[in-house]
């Protein structure tokens, strides 16, 4: 005999009620535990697509847009900027690095992003195998790109114009020449290409300034920006025989510019220097992320709010049952304490009955939150690229532990006051 | 056990005073008196779960109205068995783990079989996983006896053993009681208006009126 053993035998007592507060708490807990599981892993992804990325530098629009397109890839640009324009920022001193993005293709679904190789080592992307581009029309695939299209190194792809797969670009294919390592971020579902790759593929555009672009001294294309796309081509073809790097026309074009700071004080200054210009717009990941996690959050408050309302109702219940109990064993209390129990001994193995209780809801609540959540990502292909998973562990939930055996302890709270108020003569009396 | 100059004062009456009384090791004490003469007063005075308005009650040479509760607790569930008319056993346990209770509360073990043991005594070896619920008035009221001797107290108080039990079983308890007791060595006092008891008593405490 000893103390677990009495609280046991006195919840299997009465089972029907035990199994019904267990329900009331699991049920609870899976609900508050799952909240928090899919708003700390999106936090965790949110945070980490944004990380490193001090500020967006993109054409005038929505801010949110810009940022959805470019960091998140999953809305459409607000429009392109010249690339003298993101020539002028990138020379900036208060910029630490500025890497351009050129977008609008897109294959089997996966966008065509123009970069430049310093994104993988912004962003701590790694090759798995192959190699970067060292010419236009060559590819690097995202992980996931990788694995779902089955493209391989040295096979080659037509892009489809637009995101969502418009007209194709036969004339233009591409050659997977590396494949990256899983980010798990956005990367992993993205092409990677020179961002000539992106101005060869469509049409060039016509001059109009000089260029104060320091590619164009050896830009051997220069001025031929009315050639038919054929001869682009063999233009093109020439040059990769040649090894030469491709240059852009004067007023080629990008679609934003990914930007690190050099220093705290270009938080102040970039931001009002690039909107001054007419053309550009600048855009903070965080302050956007946090918006945007804001108007996500609604939804999880909500139904974090329902989680903490089933809490209540399984503590009242624990509370409620624990009362009822009570009444039916003032007889049991005395005897106890006739037996030489003390009144501190009856209160631990009162308190201890609904620590049971709540930790036995704690527990397996926990369990099957974590259990759904995998299901969940299992079930749907864009939870599971969105990289949610059962086998994390949310901070918040370690305070799930000491919160709800508070619950217990406290729904345990007045029945145990009465049962150490119990007046032993009279409820002996009464046999 | 004795007590001196005891009175008990409730709601503002005097239900009981004794004077002078005590019973020696290993006596034999029946109380009687009419109902609410204050015979299970007196048993709830003797095992510390009521205190006394004035007066001493010493048990085993220990002042238990002066301890503090705990260790009046505990003292009761060593040396004091007690024995109800109805109140039997906890509920939610078998019949061996109402037994184990008792060893528990107070901070002892016992070894199965030594209760087992205990359980034969008084006639129930084969009861040991029994619930309250499966048991008749008079094998209850048995395991309450076994119960309140797994201590081996010095002292067995007993409330109204047998006034819910027919003839036969009245007999046979009262005979386990004393079989039991005096096997231990244990004062035995038993409060009832049950005339029933009489024979088995070479002391009676007249309560109401005497006094
Ligand atoms: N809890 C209580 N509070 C106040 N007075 C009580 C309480 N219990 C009993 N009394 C009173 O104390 C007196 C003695 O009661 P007690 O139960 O000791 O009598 P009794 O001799 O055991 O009676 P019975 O034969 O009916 O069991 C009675 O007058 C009763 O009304
Ligand atoms: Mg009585």
């Amino acid at each position: 005999m000893n103390l677990f053993r009495l609280a046991f035998a006195y919840l299997r007592d009465r089972v029907a009620t035990t199994f019904l507060n267990l329900l009331l708490l699991v049920f609870g807990v899976t609900t508050i535990t799952m909240v928090l599981l899919v708003a700390h892993q999106l936090r965790e992804r949110v945070n980490r697509e944004v990380a490193g990325i001090d500020l967006v530098v993109g054409a005038k629009g929505s801010p949110l847009q810009l940022i959805l397109a470019t960091v998140f890839q999953i809305d459409a640009p607000t429009g392109n900027i010249p690339l003298e324009e993101a020539e002028f920022i990138r020379r900036h001193p208060l910029v630490a690095s500025a890497i351009p993005l050129a977008m609008g293709d897109s294959v089997s679904g996966f966008r065509i992003v123009g970069t430049e190789p310093a994104l993988f080592s912004e962003r701590g992307a790694r090759m798995a195998r192959g190699r970067l581009w060292q010419r236009p029309m060559e590819a690097v695939l995202g992980a996931q790109v990788a694995r779902v299209t089955g493209l391989e190194l040295g096979a080659t792809f037509i892009g489809a114009h637009g995101l969502q797969g418009g007209l194709a670009h036969a004339e233009h294919p591409y050659t997977v020449v590396g494949v990256l390592e899983p980010t798990g971020t956005v990367l992993d579902r993205l092409v990677f290409t020179a961002i000539e790759s992106v101005w060869l593929v469509h049409e060039h555009p016509r001059p109009s300034r000089a260029p104060s672009v320091h590619h164009r001294e050896e830009h051997e294309d220069a001025g031929h920006e009315e050639h038919a796309e054929h001869e682009d081509h063999a233009n093109d073809a020439r040059q990769h025989g040649a090894h030469a790097e491709r240059g852009p026309s004067p007023d080629a074009e990008i679609t934003a510019l990914l930007v690190r700071y050099r220093s705290p004080l270009a938080a102040v200054q970039l931001p009002r220097l690039v909107n001054e210009r007419p053309r550009l717009m600048a855009a903070s990941p965080a302050f956007e992320a946090a918006r945007l996690l804001a108007i996500l959050g609604f939804g999880l408050d909500t139904l974090r709010l329902f989680g903490l309302l089933v809490m209540a109702v399984a503590a009242l219940s624990v509370f409620v049952a624990l009362t009822n109990a009570l009444e039916e064993r003032r007889g049991d209390i005395a005897i106890m304490r006739v037996l030489g129990a003390t009144r501190g001994l009856v209160l631990r193995e009162l308190f201890l009955e609904a620590l049971v209780l709540s930790a036995a809801g704690l527990v397996l609540g926990l369990a099957l939150a974590h259990l759904l959540v995998e299901l969940l990502a299992r079930s749907f292909r864009q939870a599971f690229e969105a990289g949610l998973s059962g086998w994390v562990l949310a901070p918040e939930e370690l305070w799930l532990v000491p919160a709800v055996l508070a619950v217990g302890v406290l729904a345990a709270l007045l029945p145990a006051v009465r049962a150490y108020r119990l007046d032993l003569a009279s409820t002996l009396a009464r046999g | 056990m004795r007590v001196r100059g005891l009175a008990l004062v409730r709601n503002g009456r005097t239900v009981l005073a004794l004077d002078d009384w005590s019973v020696p090791a290993g006596g034999r004490w029946l109380i009687v008196g009419p109902s609410g003469s204050g015979k299970t007063s007196l048993l709830q005075l003797l095992a510390g779960l009521l205190l006394p308005t004035r007066g001493s009650i010493e048990v085993m040479g220990e002042r238990i109205d002066a301890m503090p509760e705990a260790r009046r607790d505990r003292f009761r569930g060593r040396t004091i068995g007690f024995v109800f008319q109805t109140l039997h056993l906890v509920r939610a346990l078998s019949v061996l783990d109402n037994l184990r209770l008792a060893a528990f509360v107070v901070g002892e073990r016992r070894s199965e079989d030594e209760l087992r043991a205990l359980l034969e005594a008084v006639g129930l070896a084969d009861r040991a996983r029994a619930r309250l619920f499966e048991l008749s008035q008079g094998e209850a009221q048995r395991v309450a006896i076994a119960r309140a001797l797994v201590n081996r107290p010095r002292l067995v108080l007993a409330d109204e053993p047998t006034s819910a039990l027919d003839d036969g079983n009245a007999r046979a308890i009262m005979e386990l009681l004393i079989a039991r007791t005096s096997e231990i060595g244990a004062a035995l006092v038993i409060a009832t208006h049950d005339a029933r008891l009489a024979p088995w008593f070479e002391h009676r405490l007249e309560l109401g009126g005497t006094s």
